[in-house]
């Protein structure tokens, strides 16, 4: 499995992001925001968590219209892999990759600790390594998660089996406590929560190792 | 020729800044807030004979994000 990450000025979780895709057995690139054009070969990109562009404007609005998106955008479309976790799923609402937004968290604080999340589908390459329903322990970090549908949307999210995760205890006020939300091809997500601080026993858990072994064992096969 | 762009939050999303500052306007003793909603204001300087359509075209693009905000122009 080829990975890219993609690193904006501000991102401060491509290096784990990068580190967890490698154990996982992926050649890892970084691809730097004001390349244009993704390797050809490349079967998942990852856009990482952090401050892009010092989340100026609106969080991830900048990154979303930087040179390298439009190559991310181009990848998604032909059926390509995308993982996005914190900044990177607000980046991808801002593409319009995902729908939805994420909005300042409903208490206004900055949240960041370890938070219950259940896994609402196992039905995609990032979720095909967790039982549905079970329960994971994975770290949130973010003003900005509170994740914002409205109706119609989120009788579809629910309707085509699209929220990956939920929060077991809210902590940001996101409609229907949605953690993270699936492309309608289910080869997109984006995510809150950072799988990738969780893929060592010195992280304080490792619930996020089986999402990259599933990625790599469903593209390894691609 | 300067253009300025409102953006706020579409009506019915919850704003919790605005709340906020609901809350602090309350505990000032200001009586009577009811309401507190909260957006931007974003000053474009721009080359003459630029059109209401092209800002228009900027704030789909990039300076509201539509799924959550409004905006309206001031052209002057």
């Amino acid at each position: 499995m080829k990975a890219a990450v993609v690193v904006f000025p501000g991102s401060n979780c491509d290096r784990d992001l990068a580190v967890a895709f490698e154990r996982a057995g992926a050649d890892v690139s970084m691809i730097w925001h004001k390349d244009t054009e993704l390797p050809g070969d490349i079967d998942i990109v990852g856009i990482p968590g952090g401050f892009s562009f010092g989340d100026y404007l609106r969080c991830g609005a900048i990154a979303a219209n930087s040179p390298i998106c439009r190559s991310v955008v181009k990848h998604a479309e032909r059926g390509g892999y995308v993982l996005g976790v914190c900044n990177g799923f607000q980046v991808l609402t801002e593409t319009g990759l995902l729908p939805g937004a994420l909005m300042r968290n409903a208490n206004l604080k900055f949240i960041c600790r370890p938070v219950g999340l259940e896994v609402a589908t196992a039905d995609s390459a990032f979720t095909s390594g967790y039982e549905k329903g079970q329960v994971l322990t994975v770290p949130v970090a973010h003003h900005d998660g509170n994740y914002n549908a409205d109706a119609e949307l989120l009788a579809r999210l629910n309707g085509e089996d699209r929220v990956a995760f939920r929060y077991t205890d809210n902590p940001n006020g996101s409609v229907d406590s949605i953690a993270g939300v699936l492309s309608d091809n289910r080869r997109v997500l984006g995510m809150m929560p950072h799988p990738e601080r969780c893929v060592d026993e010195r992280h304080g858990g490792t619930d996020g190792v089986a999402m990259f072994r599933a990625l790599l064992d469903q593209l390894a096969t691609a | 020729m300067k253009a300025r762009v409102h953006v706020m939050l579409k009506n019915g999303v919850l704003d919790p800044q605005g709340e906020a500052v609901r809350h602090a306007l309350g505990s000032l003793g200001f009586a009577g807030v009811n309401g507190v909603r909260q957006g931007k204001v974003i000053e474009l300087d721009l080359a003459d004979g630029t059109t209401e359509a092209t800002v228009k075209e900027m704030c789909e693009k990039l300076l509201a994000n539509t799924v959550i905000e409004s905006y309206s122009i001031e052209l002057n």
